[in-house]
């Protein structure tokens, strides 16, 4: 069996998806490639050639790859594919949106997002937005899947480096074109990874408040901060904060949800953390069924409050 | 300008879904049925460039049991112009269901086909990007904002790390995120509008398509399940549990 594995990055760094990948690509047994496609992205195969349980990895550099569009990406996965018996991909929004046209272009039914790897061909997927596990089978000849990042550890890096190989590029036809992106700078810890995650929802009223509120918790415990997607639609946090079903999906050791009333899809995405604390001023609040520690009352109180104690603390 | 947009039948996105006890899967039985939320703004950016003058006809198509024709009814009594039901009993998977949308697509000749990003059922999150590949279309996936012109789509995108635009040649795949738009509910005389429109059955074996599922479901099971903690009375005393009970400071 060998597996190919696609790797996460922005051209200049591997993003740590990609280890996290590399931990199921593990467990399906065999030998490893990874497939770095970019623009200029030697210095991210290199990074991924000193992964852990990487035989190879194969750099397809081009400019109609600049971007991972999805046209041209899953023309150069599906080009390599008489070598591969398993295409995995770590469930980003890169993943997402190119291995299941990889897997139509193969006849593959993919697996998405998933958190066990229990043989070969079986692995286990949460549906219903984490109200159920799903133990599924494949019988096709090539497996296609993408792999929730929250439930696999990173691969350890320090290996010997192993060959960087060029591979052809595909084009994509000039299907569709990169016009412009908008991503969030910051010095914070990334959400997807973080170990302590800070979460506001639709209670903090304004972007104002928001940033007034949240950011000194966050500024005080070194934590990624995240959203509600009622706090994200009325544009008090971004987008690429929101937690839950439908936006990223998180297991820090520490989540704390200030005013979020914990719905069935933001439960999706952050129960898996260690531990929880919830701050709301609705003790029937759902998100108390399963935080650790309950924290009643006026959040614009006692948040400022906590964040005062953490800094008194140290 | 003719737009395709179909629509799933699942389990209602506030329903607190049920494992059944022999883990062959979940409660269905008396449960409330709804249109996929992502579909619904499927169709309410398809009937808004409908209302601008831009798209001429929406064609809303659904692939599932004879029920469907309930959430066909939903697209059309929200501004779609006619349904076509492709009915299948069992489940069918993301493959199948775009081998489907294919043979449709190639029949109607589409300028986009506008798909919910997921399927809360699922949550597959395949379809778009797998009828693209068949089709052999550029896709814009997560879609937050949409612009037409000259033949080409822009489509800004809800991405990891923020927003990303890319510029889509026509014909073109589009799949929905919450933030596009918010979904009108159909008054009652467009409800009763609806009722008259046409709607048509096929099934996938008329469309030469094979809906035998290529993943065996194993079993279904509860996830594990958290249980309540403990209220602490101050931020003083949160912190020491932090610190000693839970050690997470
Ligand atoms: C298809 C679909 C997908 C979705 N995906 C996601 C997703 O991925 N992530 C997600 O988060 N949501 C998602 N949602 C939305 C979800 O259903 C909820 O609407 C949303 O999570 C609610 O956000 P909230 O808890 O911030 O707001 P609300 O539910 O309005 O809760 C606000 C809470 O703040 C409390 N509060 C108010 N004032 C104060 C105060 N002064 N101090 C303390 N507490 C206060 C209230 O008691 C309440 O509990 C999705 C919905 C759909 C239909």
């Amino acid at each position: 069996m060998t597996t190919l594995l696609i790797a996460e990055h922005d051209n200049s760094t591997l993003n740590e998806a990609t280890a996290r990948a590399l931990s199921a690509a593990t467990a399906l047994g065999g030998e490893i490639h990874i497939l770095v496609a970019g623009k200029d992205a030697r210095a991210v195969a290199e990074a991924a050639a000193s992964l852990a349980g990487v035989a190879k990895v194969l750099l397809a550099d081009s400019d109609a790859l600049a971007h991972a569009l999805p046209e041209p990406l899953a023309d150069t996965i599906v080009a390599l594919a008489a070598g591969y018996d398993a295409f995995v991909a770590p469930a980003t929004s890169t993943g997402k949106n190119v291995m299941p046209r990889v897997a139509a272009l193969l006849d593959v039914m993919q697996v998405s997002e998933v958190i066990e790897v229990v043989a070969p061909d079986t692995f286990r997927r949460p549906v219903y937005a984490g109200n159920a596990i799903q133990t599924v089978r494949s019988a096709a000849a090539k497996i296609v899947m993408t792999v929730r990042t929250s439930s696999f550890p990173p691969a350890p890096g320090g290996n010997g480096p192993s060959p960087i190989e060029a591979v052809e590029a595909a084009t994509g036809s000039g299907l569709s074109a990169f016009v412009e992106e908008k991503l969030s700078t910051s010095d914070r810890p990334d959400l997807a990874s973080a170990r302590i995650v800070v979460s506001g929802g639709r209670a903090l009223g304004s972007a104002e408040k928001f940033s007034e509120i949240m950011l000194p918790l966050a500024d005080a415990l070194g934590a990624a901060l995240g959203a509600s997607r009622a706090a994200v639609d009325a544009g008090y946090a971004p987008n690429d904060w929101q937690v839950g079903q439908t936006g990223k999906i998180v297991a820090p050791d520490l989540y704390i949800a200030c005013g979020i009333s914990g719905a069935i899809q933001h439960l999706a995405g952050m129960k898996e953390a260690k531990t929880i604390v919830a701050i709301n001023k609705d003790e029937e609040a759902p998100i108390f069924q399963v935080a650790d520690y309950a924290l009643v009352g006026d959040l614009f109180a006692l948040v400022p409050a906590l964040t005062e104690e953490l800094k008194k603390r140290g | 300008m003719k737009i395709l947009v179909p629509v799933k039948r699942v389990i209602d996105y506030n329903v607190k879904v049920r494992v059944k006890a022999d883990g062959s899967g979940v409660e269905t039985a008396n449960v409330k049925m709804s249109m996929n939320p992502f579909d619904e703004i499927a169709v309410e950016e398809a009937v808004r460039l409908k209302e601008a003058g831009t798209a001429t006809e929406i064609v809303a198509v659904s692939i599932g049991p004879a029920q469907a024709q309930d959430t066909i009814r939903t697209a059309l009594a929200m501004g779609a112009d006619r349904g076509i039901l492709v009915q299948a009993d069992g489940p069918v998977e993301p493959l199948a269901v775009a081998k489907i949308l294919k043979a449709i697509v190639e029949a109607e000749k589409p300028d986009l086909v506008f798909l919910g990003k997921q399927a809360i059922d699922d949550d597959a999150n395949q379809t778009g990007q797998m009828l693209a590949a068949l089709l052999g279309w550029p896709q814009g996936t997560f879609a937050a904002k949409l612009e037409l012109a000259d033949g080409s789509a822009t489509v800004t995108r809800e991405v990891d790390g923020g927003l990303q635009t890319v510029k889509l040649r026509l014909p073109a795949i589009v799949t929905t995120e919450l933030g596009l738009n918010q979904p009108r509910y159909a008054s009652l005389p467009s409800i009763m509008k609806a009722k008259k429109k046409p709607l048509e059955t096929k099934n996938a074996a008329d469309l030469g398509v094979d809906v035998t599922p290529r993943l065996e479901i194993i079993e279904t099971r509860e996830p594990s399940r958290r249980t309540a903690g403990v209220r602490v009375g101050s931020v003083g005393e949160l912190v020491d549990k932090l610190k000693s009970e839970a050690g997470v400071l």
